[in-house]
């Protein structure tokens, strides 16, 4: 219940942020600080409740054929990572409360509280792809959250470099993490990790090392992948408090710490952390004395902190480990206190430059208060919890046999360093005294504001997490077991039930301390000079990894705009190409190697009447393909359609030759209705690419043929049609069994084909309405006709039409006929009717707007299909009345099909008159006279 | 009886690759009309061609007499001229639009048209 929740509640919490903030206000701030302070008392709740250290799990299915699974466990570690979530989250959502103005508030705690969300998710998660998911939301927030300031051209940059390196990060931790869970056989965290180090020899496992270190070292900022640190402080101070001190960049402390007790035993582990590590540490802390900017020093300190963190995991002996938790607990409270520092001098004073600030304890005496106990705690002093961090690092690494003194020394100079940072930030402004130049120009005059003292919420979270440092370095030996001894039984995978004081007498490691001390303060005095040589900080900087970076970003935005502009070069005729040589290719491989030349089959006799009629469709076409012309050419096509025709109606289809003979009669009229204003000449391609196209083109007459040749023969399933027939009559009421299938067996089929004719006319309106509305008004239009045998014809055609095509609805179920011929027939007698009297006279005697009765024969359709659910049988169920006379029209039999045959009845007339009209409207106007329309001729 | 069929859906179907590769964009659209002619009678043709009747039951009947025409691929066909029709008379309408805004229905002219 506490793992769902600590998911699930934030996840809410951010959802819903928009409405709290609207609905609530100012007490915005403390209602969405209730979220993680809920979950922090459950998590202390159940570290002071538990009696034994045993994790509790939660599991729910998700995709189990994936092997995901919604896996959470809650054991040491992720306890001691949870606590600092929730506790330090509840302090950032006040302080940016009072940080941020109101107005940005919901937006803020959406991307904050979806963080949280996701980075408890990472701790928790006992599915190695469930830990991935998260763990990329982590990355996803983040990002959202480094470009909350979106206007800001360089927010987006950096927050684009966060992501994509922390990303490229998560994809090769994904590999890594999938790799290592099929060579455990298992994608369940607990038990991959629960196999220990036997795990680590499988080739496997050791594949997916380095994939694992890479997704670790880019979350967490090692160098070289650092860069992305510093840059993220475009973030709002709140979030950047909350981003360095408990999540994100300790989500790959966390992973390295939770897969210890499976790789700690390596030699690859111990060597790229430690040398990660410590470069790490070394490097983040010297480029932080070159900085001016509070947040900017406070990054590279951070950096500097999860190298140490790196290289102590690294050496992964208990105490190592114990010490990096330690030390990781106190840069927690101490880093989010300094981030929240800084945004209050910021806020306060207008500027984050450390060279010009000083002198503020006594304008933000509270701030200064807890800038101080962080420092100190940062810079390891006595009894501050920075300090027993501090000690047990120096213990550890005087344990160690072989490389203890390189770590030695490695941290006593990182710790000198992050003490005299710690100064810089935390004493420096507050009690640094005035420069003779800003004593004679008076001190406070050369900030850009007011020094004042920040508000009570953004005084509650700095004090509180200050005083916390030393209330746990005081307390430390109650907490410890709980807390720390939990997690270093879970990093080690061996029991530790040790408790951890703050003195320990006098020893090496308190010598250290005091080397260290003195050491770190002696550069803090040194730091007017360090700032008089930034240029050795330029230098540095100018070296750095993020030049390769910036580098590849551009070579790689560069060379894929070259490639786009010669894949996407915008010749129609080139993707064609492409497509169909393709295409072309993969089936005539299929071709060849099936060898169908070898296997075709002797001719079937055939009549004379037949092969006359193919020569005159093969000439039409062949003609249609070459005439420059496009008249000749769309006549020709008119004549291989009705060949065509004539070819459904000798092969016993007469169905299919009406439809056909309607249908090219209308496709003729649009077309030339299209082409009237073109010219009529087609500009020629040069002769080279005339015969490759005509080549290409044969090849796909060929397949074409081929095709069409050989399936001819193969009749597998002629007892379906068969059983149609038989069905026809005694279960349909139809005699006409092409109109059965099309209106009862496969309704559903017919109903999904009138939607798409409705929505093609609708599209074809959207295309051409914006044109016609250019002219003027429609009924001032002339229409194209004009001759008096069209007018008189016309006239003539339309109320004869109109019976034919009720005639051919009506029988249709029983005789050739049917929705989709009687629609065509009625609605060629209108289009030929507008063509004589124009479209708005032909619109008069529709009644309706063409697309009215779309939707007129869809809802019809739809009635009639629901029929037959009201009869209790699934939808489109054929109902029939009882067979009754009538006088005149003889034998009566109604049923619903032919109500559905109705329905399309009324969608093709709509959609070929809604077409037709579209195209016909776009020539019509007082410009394009008949005398127009024959010169084109 | 097939092999002639089988010759005209191969012309139609190369004639209508031959005019969708045309710089005229009314070309290209009487392309498609060939192409969904072709495809139309491929699935006829390959349904299966009789020299019987049409599939209709003669009244008084109760059950159609053999040989009949397929009425399956009929059916299928039916839809798809229709169908056919619909994309045919859309493409137009694209056709007519995009030569409206460049001015000219040579595709050429269409490079940079995004």
């Amino acid at each position: 219940m506490l793992l769902l929740l600590s998911i699930f509640a934030p996840l809410a919490g951010s959802m819903a942020s928009p409405l709290i903030c609207k609905g609530s206000g100012k007490a915005a701030p403390w209602l969405m600080a209730a979220i993680p302070a809920i979950i922090f008392v459950g998590f202390i709740w159940h570290l002071v409740g538990q009696t034994d250290a045993d994790p509790i799990f939660v599991s729910l299915d998700w995709v189990p054929s994936v092997n995901v699974s919604f896996d959470l466990q809650l054991d040491g570690l992720s306890l001691l990572f949870g606590i600092l979530i929730t506790s330090i989250g509840t302090f950032i959502v006040l302080y940016a409360g009072g940080y941020l103005k109101p107005k940005d508030h919901a937006k803020f705690y959406t991307y904050l509280l979806l963080f949280m969300a996701s980075m408890l998710g990472v701790v928790l998660a006992n599915n190695t792809i469930l830990l991935f998911i998260f763990w990329e939301l982590t990355s996803i927030s983040s990002y959202l959250i480094i470009g909350f300031d979106n206007e800001k051209a360089e927010s987006r940059k950096k927050a684009l470099q966060a992501l994509l390196v922390t990303g490229l990060g998560g994809i090769a931790l994904l590999a890594g993490l999938i790799l290592l869970s099929e060579a455990a056989e298992t994608y369940k965290l607990s038990e991959i990790i629960g196999m220990g180090s036997e795990l680590a020899s499988k080739p496997l496992a050791q594949f997916a090392l380095p994939l694992i270190l890479l997704g670790a070292f880019t979350k967490s900022a090692q160098f070289p992948f650092h860069f992305w640190l510093p840059n993220a402080m475009a973030a709002p101070t709140p979030a950047s408090a909350y981003l360095h001190s408990a999540t994100m960049v300790k989500a790959g402390v966390f992973l390295l710490l939770k897969l210890n007790p499976i790789y700690g035993d390596t030699a690859f582990w111990l060597v790229s952390l430690t040398a990660a590590g410590a470069i790490t540490l070394i490097y983040g802390s010297i480029r932080g004395l070159f900085q001016r900017d509070l947040k900017r020093i406070l990054a590279f300190t951070t950096m500097a902190v999860l190298g140490m963190l790196v290289m102590l995991i690294g050496q992964g002996s208990s105490m190592a480990i114990k010490s990096a938790l330690l030390f990781l607990l106190g840069h927690a409270f101490y880093k989010a206190t300094l981030f929240m520092v800084a945004g209050n001098i910021d806020h306060g004073t207008g500027t984050r430059d450390v060279r010009i600030l000083g002198g503020l304890r006594k304008a933000m005496p509270w701030t200064a208060a807890a800038a101080m106990l962080a420092a100190l705690s940062k810079g390891g002093f006595p009894p501050m919890v920075g300090f027993i961090g501090k000690e047990y690092v120096y213990k550890a690494s005087s344990t160690l046999d072989a490389l203890g003194p390189a770590i030695t020394v490695t941290a006593l100079l990182g710790n000198a360093l992050l003490l005299s940072l710690a100064f810089k930030v935390g004493i420096h402004p507050f009690w640094a005294r005035a420069t003779e130049k800003q004593e004679s120009q008076g001190w406070s005059s050369l900030l850009p504001g007011q020094p004042h003292e920040a508000n009570l919420l953004m005084l509650a979270g700095p004090v509180i997490l200050a005083f916390t440092g030393i209330a746990l370095g005081v307390t430390s030996q109650f907490w410890s077991v709980g807390l720390i001894a939990s997690s270093v039984s879970t990093a080690t995978g061996i029991e530790s039930l040790s408790k951890v004081y703050l003195w320990h007498g006098f020893n090496l490691p308190l010598l250290l301390s005091v080397i260290t001390l003195t050491l770190g303060i002696a550069i803090y005095l040194s730091r007017q000079s360090i700032w008089r040589n930034e240029s050795i900080g330029a230098y540095i900087a100018d070296r750095d990894s993020e030049k390769a970076y910036d580098f590849g970003f551009r070579k790689f935005i560069e060379s894929s705009k070259n490639l786009t502009a010669k894949i996407q070069n915008g010749s129609l005729r080139f993707y064609l190409w492409v497509i169909l040589v393709s295409g072309g290719a993969i089936i005539g491989y299929k071709v060849i190697t099936i060898g169908v030349f070898g296997s075709l089959p002797e001719p079937s006799e055939f009549r004379t009447i037949h092969l006359i009629l193919g020569i005159t469709i093969v000439s039409a076409l062949t003609y249609t393909a070459f005439t420059e012309k496009i008249l000749p050419a769309l006549a020709s096509l008119g004549f291989a359609g009705l060949g065509i025709a004539l070819l459904y109606a000798y092969f016993g289809a007469p169905d299919l030759a009406i439809t056909q003979i309607i249908v090219e009669t209308l496709s003729i009229i649009l077309i030339l209705m299209a082409a009237i204003k073109l010219p009529t000449v087609e500009k020629r391609v040069r002769k080279k690419r005339r015969i490759a196209d005509i080549a290409l083109a044969s090849i796909f007459g060929i397949f074409a043929f081929l095709l069409t040749y050989k399936s001819a023969q193969l009749q597998i399933a002629a007892t379906i049609s068969d059983q149609l027939a038989d069905w026809s009559y005694a279960l349909a009421k139809g005699r006409n069994v092409v109109n059965v299938i099309l209106v009862d067996f496969r309704a559903l089929d017919t109903f999904g084909e009138i939607i798409v004719i409705g929505i093609a006319a609708i599209g074809v309106s959207v295309c051409l309405d914006p044109l016609n509305s250019k002219a003027e008004q429609k009924s001032n239009f002339a229409p194209i006709g004009g001759s008096p045998i069209l007018n008189y014809g016309a006239k003539l055609m339309l109320p004869i039409c109109t019976v034919i095509s009720l005639a051919l609805l009506y029988r249709g179920h029983n005789e050739p006929g049917g929705g989709f011929i009687g629609g065509l027939m009625c609605a060629t007698g209108l289009i030929l009717y507008s063509l004589a009297f124009g479209t708005a006279s032909a619109l008069k005697k529709l009644k309706l707007d063409p697309i009215r009765w779309i939707a007129l024969g869809v809802l019809l359709a739809i009635f009639s299909g629901a029929l037959g659910i009201v009869s209790g049988n699934p939808f489109m169920t054929g109902i029939w009345l009882p067979i009754f006379e009538l006088p005149f029209l003889g034998t009566i039999h109604l049923g619903t099909p032919l109500l559905f045959d109705v329905g399309v009845y009324f969608v093709v007339i709509g959609f070929a008159t809604q077409c037709a009209f579209a195209f016909q409207t776009t020539i019509e106007g007082p410009k394009s006279n008949p005398l127009d329309f024959k010169k084109s001729i | 009886m097939e092999l002639i069929n089988a010759i005209i859906v191969g012309f139609a179907v190369a004639t209508g690759v031959y005019c969708i590769l045309r710089r005229s964009l009314l070309r290209f659209v009487i392309g498609i009309a060939l192409i969904s002619q072709s495809i139309n009678l491929l699935v006829f043709t390959a349904g299966g061609l009789t020299k019987g009747d049409s599939p209709f039951i003669e009244y008084g009947k109760k059950t159609i007499e053999q040989p009949f025409a397929d009425p399956l691929p009929q059916a299928l066909v039916l839809t798809a001229i229709v169908i056919g029709f619909g994309l045919l008379v859309f493409t137009l309408a694209l056709a007519q639009r995009a030569i409206a805004s460049v001015g000219s229905d040579d595709i050429e002219n269409f490079r940079n048209t995004d």
